[in-house]
């Protein structure tokens, strides 16, 4: 153990065989006692159910990365959900609906950087506190009903195909190249590098860390807003309850995914593999027909398997 | 999390310290909410009310007076609404076999002690921080609760039993009784004991802690195995007084029992803060709650109330904190 103590800097190749091997696993499991599951159908089934949960992790695994973590991305997903089902359906408009959800989205992802960088609470209570309102703000602008008649136009996002690939998947995979641009290709990407890593760093190169980590938490809260989106038109309706414990997944994926908790650095492609490993989970388990109860508690024990390897490794 | 460097040197506790100021501030600002509420709704002051305030204030109190001592060592549990519904529905399920109320709240309490437990364990051996590791707990707890309830609803307990959370003595609902009693022995435990004081300390400074030689990982299992068995006690409370038992009881407890521990001025940062400020936060939060029901707004705003008290209670420590040093 002593002499691994002088690796100091991790290789994200190492990691690899974790993630790959949890899914690998996953499959390989559900191949043979879920029937059904290895179908053409139930595969592409599980890519499309993925991509709100895609599209949630990838910004979350950003946010961890600064030490952060972000508990009211659901509630948030939920707000702009049922933000873009009340739009559309007034202006008939799936843009202006989008608009909105964006722009709620970001209010709150900035609401959480600033309340994180300037006021200096830490991030899981501040979120948590967001949460709060998020859920609050659902329930008030819905009056705790279902916003349903949506327009097609919202609703036909989700099952459309391009090019015969479903529309959602093809939306995942663009959000994906941007992160990795972003993240490993820019500067803006080294720097949140240096957010968790060293944070002295930055501010002795002339740059303003809360600026910076008020820009990730918002990206979180405008990807939120797309994925708001994405969840209406699956649903075809707004519900004020749809999204909740959503974050939790995408925590999941990030803490399976490699991505550690506290030395700043992540690993965006073990983040998509967390997500199908936490989709193909939720699918083998259902498929199997064990109820969503049980499914939430094993992504649970997921997650504290995956902490509880990630703290070994940081202390090897 | 906590800067280890500054106050290296825990300040002496004694009772009549900045804490007896901070808590008499907000006495004060306790009072101010019921003057106010008081003459904008003419309900506020009936008897009937103010009865009802301290039993919902209690009912909060269990669950924060144990989330307390967590806070105080700089950690969180973020699980015990989930393991109040998880102990309320198999505490109601070993009532309703065996019949027996007693054997039911050993089981609830036992239950959330094990959990609490087990939130220890993943902190201290494990060494997951414990805002992801209770998290995790959470959703563990929810699933199982689920699971185990099948969307069935419990219903009926005996008459014995459901004094406990409904009943009167001398006046006063009897979780007002156990409320005094619960608050004398936090106080007593967290002020007057080697153990309590070994947590504060845990809270201010745990290197300096583990050098004095103080067992920490043993003080954090308690504390965490403490607010786990509040959950359990709370969670008996419900059942006696909702009469009924059902997976999603817990979901919106969370929030304000945090809320109730933060009001109170326990610092989130650890070392700071007092069962008796947590008493006069679960008040505070119930007078602001209570008195939105009794001007008819809306149930649908008290997440949104709740979420925003959290923000202003941290935002104001950390105000005070600043200006302290």
């Amino acid at each position: 153990m002593r002499e691994a103590a002088i690796v100091s800097e991790p290789n994200p190749l190492q990691r690899i065989p974790g993630v790959a091997m949890v899914l690998v696993l996953l499959i390989a499991l559900f191949s043979v006692i879920a029937p059904g599951f290895l179908s053409v159908a139930n595969l592409s089934n599980v890519l499309v159910q993925s991509t709100i949960l895609t599209m949630l992790a990838l910004p979350m695994t950003l946010i961890i990365m600064t030490e952060g973590l972000d508990l009211s991305m659901g509630a948030v997903l939920t707000l702009t959900s049922l933000c873009v089902a009340i739009v559309s359906l007034a202006t008939k408009s799936m843009l202006l609906g989008l608009g909105a959800g964006l722009l709620v989205g970001t209010a709150f992802g900035l609401a959480n950087g600033w309340l994180v960088a300037i006021v200096g609470i830490p991030p899981f209570v501040a979120t948590l506190g967001t949460l709060g309102m998020a859920q609050g703000l659902s329930l008030i602008v819905s009056d705790g009903q279902s916003v349903v008649g949506i327009p097609h136009s919202v609703r036909d996002i989700y099952s459309a195909t391009l090019l015969g690939v479903p529309v959602p998947i093809v939306m995942a995979l663009v959000t994906y190249a941007v992160f990795h641009v972003l993240l490993y290709h820019t500067r803006f990407g080294t720097y949140i590098f240096a957010l968790g890593g060293n944070r002295e760093a930055l501010r002795y190169a002339g740059l303003s860390p809360n600026r910076l980590l008020i820009a990730v938490y918002a990206i979180g809260g405008a990807m939120a807003g797309i994925a708001g989106l994405l969840m209406t038109a699956r649903m075809n309706s707004g519900h004020p309850t749809a999204g909740l414990g959503l974050e939790f997944d995408a925590i999941a994926a990030v803490a399976v995914g490699g991505t550690s908790f506290e030395r700043g650095n992540g690993w965006l492609l073990g983040t998509l593999l967390g997500v199908l490993s936490v989709g193909v989970l939720r699918n083998g388990l259902n498929l199997i027909s064990l109820p969503s109860s049980v499914q939430v508690a094993s992504v649970g024990v997921l997650v504290i398997v995956a902490l509880f390897l990630d703290g070994l490794r940081s202390r090897a | 999390m906590t800067d280890i460097t500054k106050d290296a040197i825990a300040p002496p506790r004694s009772f009549l310290s900045q804490d007896a100021i901070q808590v008499f501030y907000r006495l004060l600002a306790a009072l101010l909410i019921c003057a106010v509420l008081a003459v904008l709704s003419d309900s506020f002051l009936s008897l009937g009310n103010i009865l009802n305030v301290l039993r919902q204030a209690s009912l909060t109190f269990f669950i924060a007076s144990g989330l307390t001592l967590v806070v105080l060592t700089a950690g969180l549990d973020l699980s015990v609404g989930a393991n109040v519904a998880l102990s309320a529905c198999i505490a109601g399920t070993v009532i309703h076999t065996t019949g027996s109320p007693a054997l039911g709240i050993l089981t609830g309490l036992a239950c959330g002690g094990i959990v609490g437990l087990l939130n220890g364990i993943m902190v201290t051996a494990l060494r997951i921080p414990s805002f992801i590791a209770t998290y995790g707990m959470l959703w563990v707890l929810n699933g199982l609760t689920y699971w185990y309830m099948a969307g069935e609803t419990l219903h009926g307990f005996p008459a014995g039993f459901r004094q406990i959370g409904s009943g009167y003595l001398f006046g006063l609902p009897i979780p007002v009784y156990l409320l005094l009693v619960f608050l004398g022995i936090g106080t007593f435990f967290a002020q007057r004991t080697i153990w309590g004081q070994e947590i504060y300390a845990i809270g201010a400074n745990p290197v300096a802690a583990r050098l004095s030689g103080i067992p920490v990982a043993r003080r954090l299992l308690l504390v965490y195995a403490v607010s786990g068995t509040m959950a359990g006690l709370a969670s008996i409370i419900f059942l006696s007084r909702l009469n009924s038992a059902e997976a999603d009881i817990g979901e919106s407890l969370t929030l304000p029992a945090i809320a109730a521990v933060l009001i109170g001025g326990t610092s989130l940062f650890g070392g700071v803060g007092t069962v008796f400020g947590t008493f006069i936060g679960a008040l505070i939060l119930t007078l602001v709650l209570n008195g939105m029901n009794l001007l008819s707004v809306s149930a649908n705003w008290q997440p949104l109330v709740t979420g925003v008290i959290v923000i202003l209670a941290v935002w104001l420590d950390m105000k005070t904190r600043r200006r302290a040093q």
